[in-house]
């Protein structure tokens, strides 16, 4: 072989991120990373690296970006610290499974287990978190191993790999050749259905007189909505969404009936326990979600549509399991299902709404007390936007209240930390998303407690001039711990009471616009004057101290236990 | 639902990879199940690996374990079979002050009786080895204790199971030899 065409270790990362159409990666240099970042410096203008101020950022930042966007988030991070402030993240996306390659460095390979500086064994630390991880100690494994990350990454149910690069194998020289994995003997990314469970699904849909879908993200990362809908069009069964489901069917369609869970809508939740058949679609039965599993639609028979096996009679025993990616296998369903409009049974969720609506919606979205609510900030920021911009949500009760209220035209429009609950998720993920969606308009929806967790990531929004909005719900409490400590704790508010800073004062610090509302009156105006700047903005609403979030299923207890006060 | 508690033989058909056995093991420690005993050889197909582990948990877990195990990217397939489902054997190896051996004729006894055999004979020490089932070796266990043993190491359980697996047909391999 000709010794001119050698290449490094590092080049060849940089080319592989390159073939897998990677324009975009987020990350931190570090000393067991340089050679890489020493390629991104000469490859710049094919691959835009953003620095971010904190590892942690950068992977969520990816997470917010794939989310979007559909494509894998990539990150890059030195080793030893640098590996492992990716964890929370990498947990994120796993729980949440969203697509992600992280490529750390690490020291170099005649170092490994000697303890060397900013050495750690982040392939051990990270293996409970992974889809997939690796480790490469010799140049010539980065191809293929590379284009493994990616295939795994993003096939069947996505998730985050992370590939450990010795930094005496960035520096070896190699041969390039890059070929894209398409397939992996010891791993099926989408198992077969069978055409008799889909049969036997189309009969139980078709005999089913009170039937209930509970959709969740599989028919986002399907690209699956239009086929979701023409499903439950044909059907005429009301559907309801666990968050991570929410905005894949538009909020004012006349078959979306709300939110199931801990924080749900009222209908969905009851007549949980009384549907005669759940068809759950694309989501995975979270505790949140079900409430005590012994109290679970037991009158129902249910089915589940699910890509992964895995997920099939985890919490929930369900009688068919229609196996696959659900843009395969819904149609397949809508084919043979009998036109039909189920009138009395969806009235009966739009009963429950009305009392959901006099009982808690109408003072949260329209009240009339003195302080201003979370919900009114949420419609506010609906109705200036037309529903058309993209809400990332951080962890707590804006989160609960934003994925309650916000509304939503079109699908990947809602970021948030579902699964693993990760507060600082927001600021980053929004800036991801922002990147990754950069005609949408992006608003960021956090509390005072989790903005603070990844605040320093408005020096990236500022130095990238993402136009991000970002409103902080600032009730000086951590307010959902606050609100359990109220119902559960007899008022023990043990450390959860925040002296907040100037939080105008710090974005200004980024040369970032910044307001502060306190009055009712300045709310609508400042949220327009928001989102009509074309930079970045922030915006601080002081909301009322101790509300709470209602409806709300007490952990134990069933869902159709869901109380209302 | 009945909670009713078995043992179980896992056999799991892996691509050779330095972190799967961390992977594998996390599953188990996730839900805090106790592995009773874990081996790992080469199969009866070239370069694939072949994992046999013992737990004792409910059916249902052991379907769901089962699913999780086969999720892992390396992982081609895994089964799970009750102990009437397979043959499998252990191996256990005794070490004993050769003087016993001269001195006590009972010993020989033992060991014919048992059916084990002796390994190694030195001037200072001898081994026996006995295969068996658990109950086989712990009894020989019991039979020689009183004469002293210096060292007693068991095996975990290597298992076989009476239906066939399939492995070829998963990785489409031809095995028609």
């Amino acid at each position: 072989m000709n010794k001119l065409n050698k290449i490094s270790g590092a080049e060849a990362v940089i080319r592989c991120l390159i073939e897998e159409d990677v324009n975009l990666i987020y990350g931190y240099p570090g000393g067991a990373i340089m050679p890489i970042y020493d390629e991104l410096y000469k490859f710049q203008d094919e691959l835009n690296h953003v620095l971010t101020r904190h590892e942690q950022g950068a992977t969520h930042a990816a997470q917010g970006y794939a989310r979007v966007s559909g494509k894998v988030g990539v990150v890059t991070a030195t080793s030893g610290p640098g590996a492992t402030n990716l964890v929370t993240g990498i947990a994120d996306a796993q729980i949440d499974s969203t697509p992600m390659v992280c490529i750390t460095g690490q020291v170099a390979s005649h170092l490994l287990g000697s303890d060397a500086f900013q050495e750690t064994d982040i392939i051990g630390i990270s293996t409970p978190v992974t889809k997939w991880n690796c480790q490469i100690t010799k140049a010539v494994d980065i191809p293929k191993i590379i284009a493994k990350a990616f295939y795994i990454a993003k096939s069947g149910r996505p998730g985050p790999v992370l590939i450990d690069i010795t930094k005496d194998a960035q520096f070896e020289m190699m041969n390039f050749k890059y070929k894209k994995c398409k397939s992996i003997r010891s791993y099926k990314p989408t198992p077969d259905y069978s055409l008799k469970d889909i049969n036997n699904a189309v009969s139980l849909i078709n005999s089913a007189k009170k039937p209930l879908i509970v959709w969740g993200q599989g028919v986002i990362l399907g690209n699956a909505e239009n086929e979701f809908k023409e499903f439950i069009e044909k059907t005429g069964i009301p559907a309801a969404w666990t968050i991570l489901g929410l905005s894949a069917l538009p909020t004012e369609h006349p078959l979306n009936v709300g939110m199931v869970g801990m924080h749900g809508n009222y209908g969905p939740n009851v007549l949980t326990n009384q549907c005669d058949l759940l068809i759950a679609i694309g989501m995975r039965f979270d505790d949140r979600v079900t409430g005590n599993l012994d109290t679970y639609a037991k009158q129902a028979k249910i089915i589940h549509l699910e890509i992964d096996p895995a997920e099939v009679n985890k919490n929930v025993d369900v009688d068919i399991a229609v196996l696959g990616n659900v843009k395969k296998t819904l149609p397949l369903l809508t084919k043979n299902a009998t036109k039909n409009s189920h009138k009395d049974w969806l009235s009966k969720f739009q009963s429950y709404y009305k009392v959901e609506y006099e009982k808690v919606i109408k003072d949260d979205i329209h009240p009339t007390k003195h302080g201003l609510t979370m919900g009114e900030v949420v419609r506010e920021i609906n109705e200036a936007s037309n529903g058309n911009a993209i809400i990332v949500t951080d962890v707590g009760q804006h989160q609960m209240v934003a994925c309650r209220y916000a509304s939503f035209k079109q699908s990947k429009s809602n970021v948030t930390s579902g699964g693993l609950g990760t507060m600082g998720f927001a600021l980053p993920a929004a800036l991801g998303a922002k990147m990754g969606a950069p005609k949408r308009e992006v608003v960021a929806i956090i509390g005072d407690g989790g903005y603070q967790m990844t605040i320093q990531e408005l020096g990236t929004i500022f130095q990238t001039g993402s136009a991000v909005k970002i409103v902080v719900l600032n009730n000086e409490y951590l307010g959902m711990v606050r609100q359990w400590q109220q119902m559960f704790f007899e008022k023990r508010y043990a450390s959860t009471e925040m002296i907040n800073p100037d939080f105008v004062a710090i974005a200004k610090g980024y040369y970032i616009d910044a307001k502060k509302v306190e009055k009712r009156q300045e709310l609508k105006s400042s949220i327009k004057k928001m989102l009509n700047s074309n930079k970045p903005y922030f915006l601080e609403v002081k909301v009322e101290k101790e509300a709470n979030v209602f409806p709300m299923i007490p952990s134990g207890a069933s869902v159709s236990d869901v109380r209302l006060e | 639902m009945s909670k009713n508690i078995n043992t179980y033989t896992i056999s799991i058909y892996t691509e050779n990879n330095i972190g799967l056995l961390n992977r594998i093991s996390a599953i188990f420690l996730k839900r805090h199940i106790n592995i009773e005993s874990l081996t790992t050889s080469p199969s009866e197909i070239d370069n694939i690996f072949r994992f046999v582990i013992v737990v004792s948990i409910s059916e249902q877990n052991i379907k769901r374990i089962i699913k999780q195990i086969e999720k892992q990217i390396e992982v081609i397939a895994a089964f799970f079979h009750t102990d009437k489902e397979t043959i499998y054997l252990e191996t256990a190896l005794y070490k004993v002050k050769s003087k016993s051996l001269f001195d006590e004729k009972h010993i020989q006894k033992i060991i014919k009786e048992s059916q084990a055999n002796i390994v190694t004979v030195s001037p200072n020490y001898f081994v026996i080895e006995k295969t068996g089932w658990r109950n086989e070796t712990e009894k020989l266990y019991h039979s020689l204790e009183p004469y002293g043993l210096l060292q007693f190491v068991r095996s975990g359980r290597i298992s076989v199971s009476k239906e066939p697996m399939n492995i070829s047909n998963i990785l489409g391999l031809n095995t028609d030899k």
